[in-house]
């Protein structure tokens, strides 16, 4: 918090050390996707810009909600978002082999992109709803569950198996700090695990088995889809410690990396800033999960609290598995680096996260001023 | 059960949160660490195969190393001609282009096809090939129209060019554009290359590796899709190395051209080193025309001509040696103690068993020297009757017939058999009989020799050591051991030998036209068809006897041999030893050999290459004439 008699109060009670990280690393993905059209503003950064400006305005307009207010609106808000889905499957525009959008005329929407935030603060609410008595018998876990199975599966069937896990991802997390007891997470997690090879031969899609078929083994498939990983960790190997330098990296201004503005835009980033910059962006992630768990902990209700780590689930898990996925460590997911890689919806999804851990920050602020 | 309250839920979380928090970080560190040993520890690898993708090169195929003789003279080298290629990537209106083009090089409409087809499927920066040998006006008329032909690309390639033409096919064989076959090999994108040639046969073909070089190009930076983004510094080829070979080429031509029209073989050693002076087999194909690809109709007219110019009679003809085994066999009598003065007499033929063998003629009483000179078959026999098969055909066999030599560039050579005895029951399960023992003594029957052996025996009686051929001048060279026999031994053979073309011989009519240089040899004949009595078949050439003549000179102190065989030729003083006598000349002086050769050649309607470039100009109009009729139906 910034004290100054010249700066007007609503201004400096802005997180603005958290603001100056997010905006460093928008900042470095807008130059990337600068780089990316060959040094050009046309057609991503500009655009790019745009979206992250609209997006921030938002998140600090979000951060004026209060907890309360948040509270009210977070089932009917889950509920609506469930009722999307449904409906995207039903009728959603076809794209890419997949039904993602809700075409709404004016807008394609994306529910699924809400849903992430949505499941962190409706696991939340359930969480605070439910008597603390209750929290070892049955009734903390399959109420929570069948939250988290519904939208996922929805999301699942779509197909989009990354927004889907990260859906997951985030409800278990709350689940796990919400304290529901380990032999919940263990057994589970064990049966997943023996499960694993009948997901494999009967649950997933060609496509996808594909897909973890070459991530196991990427020389397998050189031409088709193994060429995005062994692209990928072409550029990144290729960059070294300090990078081809700004506009120099051969991997994505020759288009060998495929989608260098998009999932692999830290490929782009890594091939021509090299180790040094690509581990500036881990770092400035790092210390942006680090306020909001922080956030997390300073929280006094347990709404709010929960909320904000499972919000924090939500950062955390776009930021893993798409650098995992860019560096060959897991397999092709369709997820972007948020304020990295080009894609509004991302960037909205991040911001509404953002917008709501700051308004949750700054009700402790102000409540602990006024005591 | 414990109740579980607010403030334990408390508890918990900060305790969970402290492993979400532990768990992200652990993260974070592993991808810092999988970055570092991407950019750091791979990082070379990395960096290598971002500039294979980045960099593409346009192959020039490397210039063929050179193919030369013992002093140096060219016999294989490069030509340059134009060719005219396309790129693909570069080209505005195919069909257009492809048209004009025809137009312009007068492309035969199959090979319009194959371009075509090429372009389909098409690697955007990989040239397809649309014409090589193109003639200098074709060629400049298409460079006149470059400009509205964006993608053609006119330059000077390098085909193979055999000076000495259809003298050495045998010997180097010939070059070819590799077959899909050979790609699948190697994967070589050289392999695609328009104007690659690889070795197909003979010499081109064993010393590829040494001749092939490295191929260099214009390096190019390209897009994933192939787009040409800018051209870098080029990389300079390696053209192959030269290979220098033993043969003497001006010996190799004069001995192709002296064979006229026959059909045969004739190789020629140095007697000391063992090196191939000559090495030919006659008729042959040109294989300047299979550089440039070769016509259906001359391939047809090649495999059906019964001389068999396909056929490398060097290495691959085998042939009963007939009476050039007598010199190797009088060895192997004398090493079992026969007495060279021991007479046998010649009534004109010997019984064994219940058969008559009968000679060429009655001799009389003849000892050793006698029968070499004037080839007493009776002797050979009856001496034959008297000593042990199995040593004799050791000693012959030591000499050279029957041998295998490991010589350094020669892929497939056929060895031929010396029977034996035991070599008798192993393949046909029977005992030796006399008349094995009379059949072998004169080199008929089972005994089958290449003309290599004809060569390398007379060269191990004139110089009394175990020489190995040798036909590459880099190959390492051993001493070779002296024969096992007594040198007094080997003096009786030689004077024999000399006294076959000096003396009262077989070979008198072939003595050489030199002064103070004296030639050794001896003729053979081998008989073809068994039933015929000689002469009366004269008149089918197919049945005829084949003529054999080997030789050494001089007599006194042996510089060269030669071993000869002319399929057909008669009696081998006949047709046989006339050529080795004017090539054993050419090697004591080539002046004196040339204007014997000039009115031969007259006889036989020209030099080779004037008779080769008419059998060209026949084949041509032949196939012109078949691609006319073809069209009319």
């Amino acid at each position: 918090m910034i004290s100054s008699a010249i700066i007007p109060q609503p201004l400096a009670r802005l997180p603005w050390r958290l603001i100056f990280l997010v905006c460093g690393i928008g900042g470095f993905g807008l130059i990337n996707l600068y780089s990316a059209a060959g040094g050009a503003i046309q057609p991503w950064a500009m655009r790019q810009g745009a979206a992250f400006a609209v997006f921030l305005t938002l998140a600090v307009v979000l951060s004026n909600v209060r907890e309360e207010r948040v509270k009210q609106v977070t089932i009917p808000i889950y509920g609506a978002i469930v009722v999307m889905l449904v409906l995207t499957d039903l009728l959603g525009f076809v794209g890419k082999g997949a039904q993602r959008w809700l075409d709404l005329g004016i807008i394609r929407l994306q529910p699924s992109e809400f849903m992430k935030p949505a499941i962190a603060l409706m696991l939340a609410r359930f969480y605070d709803l439910l008597p603390a008595g209750d929290m070892k018998s049955l009734r903390a876990i399959w109420p929570a569950a069948a939250l988290i199975a519904v939208p996922a599966g929805l999301v699942i069937l779509q197909p989009d198996l990354g927004t889907g896990l990260m859906i997951c991802f985030a409800g278990v997390t709350v689940m796990f700090l919400a304290g529901v007891p380990l032999r919940w997470f263990l057994i589970p997690g064990g049966l997943l695990a023996a499960a694993i090879p009948l997901i494999y031969e009967f649950l997933l899609h060609d496509y996808q088995r594909k897909r973890i078929d070459i991530f196991l083994d990427p020389e397998s498939d050189v031409r088709g889809a193994g060429y995005h990983i062994i692209q990928s960790k072409i550029a990144i190997g290729s960059g070294g410690l300090f990078g081809k330098g700004f506009l120099q990296g051969s991997q994505s201004h020759l288009q060998y990396l495929p989608e260098g503005h998009t999932d692999f835009a830290f490929a782009t980033l890594a091939e021509e800033w090299g180790m040094v910059g690509g581990s500036l962006v881990i770092i400035a992630y790092l210390f942006v999960i680090r306020w909001c768990l922080g956030v997390a902990a300073k929280a006094t209700t347990r709404f709010a609290r929960l909320s904000c780590a499972g919000l924090t689930a939500v950062l955390f898990s776009y930021f893993a598995i798409n650098l995992l996925m860019v560096m060959g460590l897991a397999p092709v997911v369709g997820i972007p680096l948020p304020l990295i890689s080009y894609g509004g919806s991302a960037v909205m999804t991040v911001m509404i996260c953002l917008g709501l851990l700051m308004s949750f920050e700054r009700q402790q602020r102000t409540r602990s001023s006024f005591h | 059960m414990n109740r579980f309250t607010s403030v334990q839920a408390d508890m918990v979380f900060s305790r969970r949160m402290l492993v979400v928090g532990g768990a992200q970080i652990a993260v974070a560190g592993a991808l810092i660490g999988r970055m570092g040993w991407l950019a750091i520890r791979e990082n070379e690898k990395y960096n290598l195969l971002s500039e294979d993708n980045r960099v593409q090169l346009i192959i020039v195929p490397p210039r063929r190393g050179w193919i030369v003789d013992r002093h140096g003279k060219e016999i294989a080298t490069n030509r340059s001609d134009f060719r005219v290629d396309l790129i693909p990537e570069q080209m505005k209106d195919k069909d257009r282009t492809v048209a004009l083009l025809t137009q312009l090089l007068k492309i035969p409409p199959d090979e319009v096809d194959r371009i075509n087809r090429e372009l389909a499927g098409a690697r955007t920066f990989q040239p397809i090939q649309v014409a090589e040998n193109v003639p200098y006006e074709a060629y400049a008329a298409v460079t006149v129209r470059l400009p509205e032909l964006p993608g053609v690309q006119p330059s000077r390639g390098f085909s193979r060019y055999y000076p000495a033409g259809p003298a050495v096919g045998h010997l180097v064989g010939y070059v070819g554009t590799p077959s899909a076959e050979d790609y699948k090999k190697t994967k070589d994108p050289l392999f695609l290359t328009p104007g690659f040639k690889i070795g197909k046969q003979g010499l081109e073909k064993t010393l590829e590796p040494y001749l092939r070089g490295v191929p260099g190009g214009q390096r190019i930076e390209v897009t994933a899709s192939g787009r040409l983004v800018k051209e870098l510094e080029p990389k300079p080829d390696r053209s192959g190395q030269a290979v220098q070979l033993t043969i003497d080429a001006g010996l190799q031509e004069f001995a192709a051209r002296r064979m006229g029209d026959e059909s045969g073989a004739m190789v020629a050693l140095d007697v000391e080193s063992g090196d191939v002076l000559a090495f030919v087999s006659m008729p042959a194909f040109d294989p300047n025309s299979f550089s440039s690809g070769i016509g259906r109709t001359e391939w047809k007219t090649l495999s059906e001509d019964d001389h068999k110019p396909l056929v490398n009679k060097v290495s691959q003809g085998l042939y009963p040696s007939g009476s050039t085994i007598k010199p190797a066999m009088a060895l192997a009598f004398l090493k079992q103690g026969v007495d060279p003065r021991q007479r046998v007499h010649c009534p004109g033929g010997l019984r064994i068993g219940n058969r008559f063998f009968s000679c060429d003629a009655v001799h009389g009483s003849v000892d050793m020297h006698a029968a070499i000179e004037r080839s007493c078959n009776t002797y050979f026999w009856a001496m034959g009757l008297r000593t042990d098969p199995e040593q004799t055909t050791e000693m012959v066999n030591y000499l050279g017939y029957g041998q295998e030599f490991p010589i350094m560039g020669l892929a497939s050579q056929r060895f031929g058999t010396m029977p034996s005895p035991k070599w008798l029951e192993q393949k046909y399960k029977r005992k030796w009989q006399g008349y094995d023992s009379a059949n072998t003594s004169i080199g008929q029957g089972y005994v089958l020799v290449n003309p290599l052996q004809l060569a390398v025996m007379p060269g191990r009686l004139a110089s009394g050591k175990i020489i190995q051929p040798r036909l590459l001048m880099g190959a390492p060279r051993q001493p070779a051991p002296d024969v096992a026999a007594d040198p007094e031994h080997l003096v009786i053979i030689r004077n024999a030998m000399s006294a076959v073309v000096n003396g009262r011989g077989t070979g008198v009519g072939s003595k050489l036209p030199l002064d103070g240089v004296l030639m050794a040899g001896k003729t053979g004949t081998a008989q073809v068809y068994k039933l015929t009595t000689r002469g009366v078949a004269n008149s089918n050439w197919k049945l005829r006897d084949h003529a054999l003549f080997i030789a050494f000179a001089p007599a006194d102190k042996p510089k060269y041999a030669i071993g000869c065989i002319i399929e057909h030729g008669g009696f081998g003083a006949a047709s046989a030893a006339p050529i080795v006598r004017d090539c054993m000349t050419y090697l004591f002086d080539s002046e004196k050999a040339w204007s014997v050769l000039g009115p031969l050649e007259q006889s036989w309607g020209g030099t080779l290459a004037e008779r080769t470039a008419r059998r060209a100009a026949a084949i041509e109009a032949a196939a012109a004439a078949a691609q006319a009729a073809k069209s009319t139906t």
